[in-house]
């Protein structure tokens, strides 16, 4: 039997905002398939994000949703996960929010281990506000701020949140749905902060500037330029030159904050009723 | 068992008043002199089951402090001038989606690093037009240690009742000053909760006007699914670019606090009665002014002191009726003139309003104070 998405779309909210060819429906898709696969109630899910294209997402889906300021989804979800520790919490962040003016929050979220599962859809630029150049632009890529091609070299999202310490880090495309729905649904399972990056497409604002104005065009390039971690382990740097790796590329165990914080509440208790006592 | 009096430094108390007035979330970050609310909140939270977090900056516990918030936890940040402007975006966002919130700002020098240790009353206009856009909150600012007891209860109270970030204005002497002040029993202390929806979920949305000027704020994960956003939106909490549902919306956030002012407004008023010179006062320059004032009607000066607790909404009915009376208002204030633009616009050409402020990090005492009062009798 097809897949219920009506059952976590908020239909009254349709049409979409998103262009036609915009990967972020895939990555949605794919989302709620996790979500499914979990059994998780929807009353017990919040999904947060910042803004952006696809800070958008919460508003179509039917969980406690939560669209907050430009880069801050991960402070707000904070403060959501450590209110109600028993809860889901599903952060949706594009690349300009999560990298760029949310990188601190990011790097303190992978720090702490908290148990949030973070998806970033990157797609390279800033697609809302007209296709500015991202922390993710790939070097020499175009954008309406990098007119003669971008000169700062692109962020790694997935090599970046293993430096600071989420415990869960999977890189997937658009191009693999079912392979991205797998990583979110493992990133969902793992207690601790969960990092899945979905490459995606911008025919709109990115493509349409590097000359792939197609959906099509578009994901071909991603599933081009995406190399697996078994098969990039054995190819030498220049080989990867230019290339991203795809894969399920870290899985930790680490104390995860909120059990961490439910620990340090009991030895608080204890010290005081001793004082008391 | 009843409690002691005890010293209490100001800092100290605000959290401990916080934790009983339901406090239950903090998330802050260290900056001088606001930083012992942290340290204090780190202490006692976990022992009430609370949750303290230190954030990676101020935008972020501003952050948090609403998603904790929004699970329905009562919740609360501590910060100083710059970390205050940090926080402003965020705090926009609790003021366009109705969040309650208390955000303590101890006011130092500024603007910038300035001076961090160092009193000020310079952000008085910050916690009014800090963040963008048209916007409806309260500041208090207390002046004794047990006015900053019940100014932090109250606004805990005030920030649940009305669905509105309530700010807490201390400035650098009162954080940091040891005064005795007795514990109240729980009992002694009225706490006030948010209103919760009584319509089953699929009837209930967030911003619903004919639930009155405050619609009721169903948790997060308590069965009511609904939508939060600080774009401008409809009564279910979607985004709209209506302008007559933005409007109207705005309408009702302003009569929210309209509707209120009695139980928003607090003063103290002290030998007003026939006096012909008032001076406005507020926080630690409110005790200064007190002083000067009775040093004024020993020499048979007839002064008074009007001293706001409640800056924001402006008491302006109140300062209206003391510009018809007296002659002149005397403002004194730790800044280049803040509050006394208000008062010159509610005064509107009534009486003579005089600036006293004064900065550089030291108080005005009540000698300055009653210097001016005598030059202007
Ligand atoms: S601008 Fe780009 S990212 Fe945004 S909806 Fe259109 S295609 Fe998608």
């Amino acid at each position: 039997m097809a897949f219920d998405y009506e059952k976590y779309l908020r239909m009254e909210r349709m049409p979409h905002m998103w262009c036609p060819g915009c990967g972020i429906g895939i990555v949605v898709k794919a989302m709620l398939r996790a979500i499914e696969k979990m059994g998780w109630s929807q009353d017990d899910v919040a999904v947060v994000s910042g803004i952006g294209c696809t800070s958008r997402t919460p508003g179509y889906l039917d969980f406690n949703t939560l669209h907050t300021t430009h880069g801050r989804a991960l402070a707000f979800a904070t403060g959501l996960k450590l209110a109600r520790p028993d809860k889901h919490v599903i952060v949706i962040s594009g690349d300009g929010d999560a990298a760029a003016i949310g990188g601190n929050h990011f790097l303190h979220a992978c720090r702490r281990n908290i148990d949030i599962t973070l998806i970033v859809v990157n797609n390279y630029i800033y697609g809302m506000t007209g296709g500015q150049a991202s922390p993710t632009t790939p070097f020499g890529m175009r954008a309406s701020t990098a007119p003669y091609g971008a000169v700062d070299p692109a962020m790694d999202i997935c090599q970046v949140a293993i430096a600071a310490g989420a415990t869960y880090v999977a890189r997937g495309t658009v191009a693999q749905g079912l392979l991205l729905e797998r990583y979110i649904l493992n990133g969902l399972k793992h207690k601790g902060f969960s990092v899945i990056e979905a490459m995606s497409d911008c025919p709109v604002q990115y493509g349409r500037r590097n000359r792939m104005s197609s959906a099509v065009e578009m994901i071909q390039w991603i599933r081009d330029h995406g190399v697996p971690v078994t098969r990039a382990k054995e190819l030498p740097p220049e080989e990867l030159e230019g290339k991203f790796v795809t894969g399920e590329l870290h899985v930790a165990e680490r104390p995860e904050y909120t059990e961490e914080y439910r620990r340090l509440i009991e030895k608080a208790q204890k010290a005081a009723e001793g004082a008391h006592g | 068992m009843a409690k002691e009096v005890r010293l209490w430094e100001g800092n100290h108390l605000v959290a401990e008043a916080a934790i009983l007035a339901g406090c239950r979330f903090f998330a802050g970050y260290p900056i001088t002199p606001s930083s012992e609310i942290a340290e204090y909140m780190a202490v006692r939270l976990p022992q009430v089951g609370g949750t303290f977090i230190q954030m990676e900056d101020e935008i972020a516990s501003m952050g948090a402090i609403i998603g904790a918030s929004l699970a329905g936890v009562k919740s609360m940040t501590a910060t100083s001038g710059p970390g205050f402007s940090l926080k402003q975006e965020n705090l926009g966002y609790a003021c366009m989606a109705e969040i309650p919130v208390v955000v303590v700002d101890v006011m130092r020098g500024g603007p910038s690093t300035g001076l961090p240790t160092h009193p000020s009353q310079m952000d008085v206009m910050q916690a009014r037009w800090g963040t963008h856009g048209d916007h409806w909150i309260i500041a208090l600012a207390p002046a004794f240690i047990h006015e900053i007891f019940w100014a932090t209860v109250r606004a805990f109270n005030l920030s649940e009742k009305l669905r509105i970030p309530v700010i807490l204005l201390l400035d650098e002497i009162l954080a940091h000053m040891h005064e005795g002040f007795r514990l109240p029993d729980s009992s002694e202390i009225e706490i006030v909760d948010r209103a919760k929806p009584t319509v089953p979920p699929d009837r209930y949305f967030p911003y619903d006007e004919s639930q009155g000027d405050v619609p009721p704020l169903a948790a997060f994960f308590s069965g009511y699914r609904f939508n939060i956003t600080g774009l401008n939106h409809d009564k279910s909490g979607f985004p709209t670019t209506n302008p007559e549902i933005i409007q109207r919306d705005m309408e009702r956030q302003r009569r929210k606090i309209e509707r209120h002012l009695d139980e928003i407004l607090w003063w103290d008023e002290h030998e007003l009665e026939g006096a012909e010179l008032a001076v406005i006062a507020y926080g630690s320059i409110g005790r200064s002014a007190h002083a000067a004032v009775d040093r004024a009607r020993a020499l048979g000066i007839r002064a008074g002191l009007f001293r706001p607790i409640t800056l924001w909404p402006f008491p302006e009915k109140r300062v209206a009726a003391l510009a018809e009376q007296v002659r002149t208002i005397l403002v004194p204030e730790m800044n280049m003139g803040q509050l006394v633009l208000e008062v010159e616009r509610v005064a509107a050409g009534r009486c003579d309003v005089v600036p006293l402020g004064k900065v550089g990090g030291i108080p005005i005492d009540p000698p300055e104070i009653l210097e001016a009062i005598k030059a202007r009798v």
